[in-house]
């Protein structure tokens, strides 16, 4: 079964596919080259039975011949090739500039080989010229990639010295090549954060090792990607930025008044912040309120985000909210919809004064709550009746704080519910309280019943003896609440309910603003305009082989998932 | 170089391995799982369809006939685009690393690399499951701390549940091995042995 190629191929470069390679097939491929017998000839270490690598840039797959220039990793032998100076130069042009790379990127830049993009078969002469290179820029070992012009057949020769040795000495390593997007590589920024200060100048490779020592070579020489092919300079280079460097007048206009603007609006949200952190704010009715309130709540943390990154991202816009018909048909609605919360209450303390469910009922409690509770509603009703010509313009007023975002509506509704049964939740008080009482009181008087009594000192019930008199007294209270038990049970038990179901509303509003939070909208703008910057670790692909020909990979840049769920493919590597 | 060998995995389903040799310092391993069959398929639609049919007579509401539709093609199509694995690759570069790929039914893949730095050593290991014992193959990592500890286990081939097979002998850690027949493991083993040098 073979690999099913896939979309897209780079330029020139071809997808995976099988190729018998000949052999016996139980056979077993010797895969440590044998190192050369020159050990103590080499100029450069490299890593111990290491295979070479050579990491090329996609983008000089179709450049002019010309040299490699890049700078090679000892430790993982490998070679990282950064551009390509084409011909005609002049040598000592070509390390003029390296030093000065070499000294703005404190990193090894040299020349690595030669590399050779040709129609047909080699020239003698240009063969011998690039020989000939290799005495000019000495490197070890020296690369010699060839390409033909329109083919996928790469060549690529690592000698381990120079000199008139026959071409089948066994100078010549076994090369592998790697292709890697510069332009992705730089953005993704997957290399090692930037060394510290007191770092000598030169290579700091022992910390990085790997593929990091590759993203960090490539990161670090920004000075060399500066020049493209419209410059004037004495060198010509070929790199990921040589068709023009890569910039926006936008941009540029943006980085201008990005300046100015996001100072205006630190100081405005600066003041905003000390404002709503003053001490006045702190006092005790104010911070309860402001601790009861979801919308203050939602609006600190709408504050919070808004200092830390300027342009948040709406989760969705409430334009039409602030749109007047609407509002006022909110407005319209809102009255009548109270009044029928209101009577149904009503309906409800009849119901409750009457038998409710079969339970016969202290006539004179009864009455007297039942009573209290439908001056309260009475109260209330007139009190919105009283508000209702300026309902319309508070919620307009309202609605426009809705452009911070959903949530900030869905807070602002969770709190006029809670405005609206604020008589609910006064009922449900004071048939508490009073519940709460009696219960207190009829534990109290059990005990006494009994006998015994709580010592508030020792925090435990101990034995006492009453006089007759106080014993008398606490029967006969302890009867009275007992018999005006069932009465003040169910008025709690009705408003507790009452209480929870307004409660569990506001839950679920309070549900649905955490996942509206919680979303990874951020991400998902991420991924969908800069991927690049949730990249999290690369991937290799096997181009087309074969035999003879070095092996190709390609180096591709991952994108990390935006959801935490268990994809077990993913992980970072360290 | 390409050869197959078709093995079984611990609950009895085929399995097939294919192992590829770009070059000397580049191996491919593929597992392979049998593709979703019709006559699974026509089961659960059939039994979904049932169900929903049952409840439309119930409640003769044609809704739940729609409802069942789209449950159907959504299950499928979440099935496949991530649960139903197709096949999984090792494929190990010498001195660059070790990259696992996983492709699901759908065409989606993802894919897992591990530096050949991290890697500390690749072994066999054993687990208990159910009534039989299992072996698997996973990689253990560096730990970035102590210099010979082990931070982490990744076991290979992990979303078949495929890497343990049952075997008639024992087995020892790591690449000295007895197997009684040339195995799964002992495949990957062994190659990964040649060409990581740790």
């Amino acid at each position: 079964m073979g690999l099913v190629s896939r979309g897209a191929a780079e330029a020139g470069l071809g997808a995976a596919s099988a190729v018998d390679r000949p052999g016996p097939p139980d056979a077993v491929p010797n895969p440590i080259p044998t190192p050369p017998a020159e050990g103590a000839d080499l100029g450069s270490s490299r890593g111990p039975g290491m295979v070479l690598k050579a990491f090329f840039p996609t983008c000089c797959a179709s450049a002019d011949s010309g040299l490699l220039v890049g700078r090679w990793v000892p430790e993982q032998s490998s070679a990282v090739v950064l551009a390509v100076v084409h011909f005609p130069f002049i040598p000592i042009q070509v390390k003029e500039l390296l030093a000065q790379v070499q000294q703005a990127s404190q990193m090894g830049v040299t020349v690595l080989g030669t590399w050779c993009h040709r129609r047909q078969e080699p020239e003698e002469s240009l063969g011998h010229f690039l020989e000939g290179l290799g005495a000019i820029f000495s490197h070890k070992p020296w690369f010699q990639l060839c390409r033909e012009r329109g083919s996928k057949s790469w060549s690529c020769k690592a000698t381990r010295w120079q000199g008139p040795a026959s071409p089948a000495a066994s100078g010549e390593d076994q090369v592998m090549l790697i292709f890697y997007d510069q332009r992705k590589v730089l953005l993704s920024q997957l290399h090692p954060p930037t060394a510290l200060p007191n770092c000598q100048a030169g290579d700091t490779t022992a910390s990085a090792g790997g593929l990091a020592a590759v993203f960090d070579t490539v990161a670090r020489s920004e000075a060399l990607f500066q020049s493209d092919r419209f410059d004037e300079g004495p060198v010509r280079l070929s790199h990921w930025q040589s068709e023009g460097v890569e910039a926006s007048i936008l941009v540029e206009l943006a980085k201008w008044a990005a300046g100015p603007v996001c100072l205006l609006l630190a100081c405005l949200l600066s003041l905003i912040s000390a404002a709503s952190a003053c001490r006045v704010f702190k006092l005790w009715p104010l911070s309860f309120i402001w601790s009861k309130l979801s919308t203050c709540e939602q609006l600190r943390h709408r504050l919070e985000q808004l200092t830390l990154i300027f342009s948040t991202r709406k989760a969705k816009n409430p334009a039409q909210l602030m749109r007047k018909d609407l509002i006022g048909q909110l407005a319209d609605a809102l009255i009548p919809v109270a009044d029928h919360v209101a009577e149904e209450l009503q309906h409800l303390l009849q119901w409750l004064m009457g038998a409710p469910a079969g339970l016969k009922m202290n006539r004179a409690l009864d009455q007297v709550l039942g009573r209290f509770f439908l001056y309260h509603i009475h109260l209330w009703i007139s009190y919105i009746h009283l508000m209702s010509p300026f309902i319309e313009r508070i919620l307009w007023h309202v609605g426009l704080s809705a452009c911070l975002g959903l949530t900030v509506a869905l807070s602002i509704l969770s709190d006029i519910i809670a405005l609206l049964t604020f008589h609910i939740y006064c009922f449900y008080v004071y048939g508490a309280r009073l519940y709460c009482l009696k219960i207190h009181g009829l534990s109290s008087l059990w005990r006494l019943f009994r006998g015994k009594k709580w010592n508030v000192l020792r925090q435990r019930v101990d034995s006492c003896s009453y006089d007759l008199d106080e014993l008398f007294i606490g029967t006969l209270l302890f009867t009275v609440l007992v018999f005006l038990l069932p009465t003040t049970a169910l008025y709690y038990l009705v408003f507790t309910l009452l209480r929870l179901l307004v409660v569990t509303v506001q839950g679920l509003i309070h549900l649905l603003v955490d996942l509206i939070n919680s979303l990874p909208l951020y991400s998902l703008g991420l991924r969908l305009c800069r991927p690049y910057r949730l990249a999290a670790g690369v991937k290799f692909r096997v181009l087309e082989h074969e035999t003879g020909r070095p092996l190709r990979l390609l180096m591709q840049v991952s994108i990390a998932c935006i959801l935490p769920c268990s994809l077990k493919g993913l992980r970072e590597p360290a | 170089m390409e050869d197959e060998q078709s093995f079984s995995d611990i609950c009895g389903g085929r399995l097939a391995l294919q192992r590829r040799c770009y070059s000397p310092s580049c191996l491919e391993f593929c597992l392979s799982c049998p593709r979703i069959t019709l006559r699974s398929l026509t089961a659960v639609t059939c039994t979904v369809w049932l169900v929903a049919y049952g409840l439309f007579t119930l409640c003769e509401n044609s809704m739940i006939l729609s409802a069942a539709i789209f449950i159907t093609l959504l299950g499928l199509l979440g099935y496949l685009h991530f649960v139903k694995i197709d096949h999984e690759t090792l494929l190990i570069i010498d001195s660059l690393g070790i990259q696992m790929t996983s492709s699901y039914a759908s065409g989606k893949e993802s894919t897992t690399f591990i530096e050949m730095g991290e890697v500390n050593d690749v072994v066999i290991n054993e687990a208990i499951y159910m009534q039989k014992v299992i072996y698997y193959l996973c990689i253990l990592l560096k730990d970035p701390v102590e210099p010979h500890g082990i931070s982490q286990v990744v076991p290979l081939f992990q979303d078949f549940g495929a890497s343990g097979f049952t075997r008639q002998q024992g087995t020892r850690r790591g690449r000295i091995l007895t197997v009684f027949h040339p195995g799964l493991a002992l495949a990957v083993s062994n190659s990964l042995s040649r060409c990581c040098r740790f």
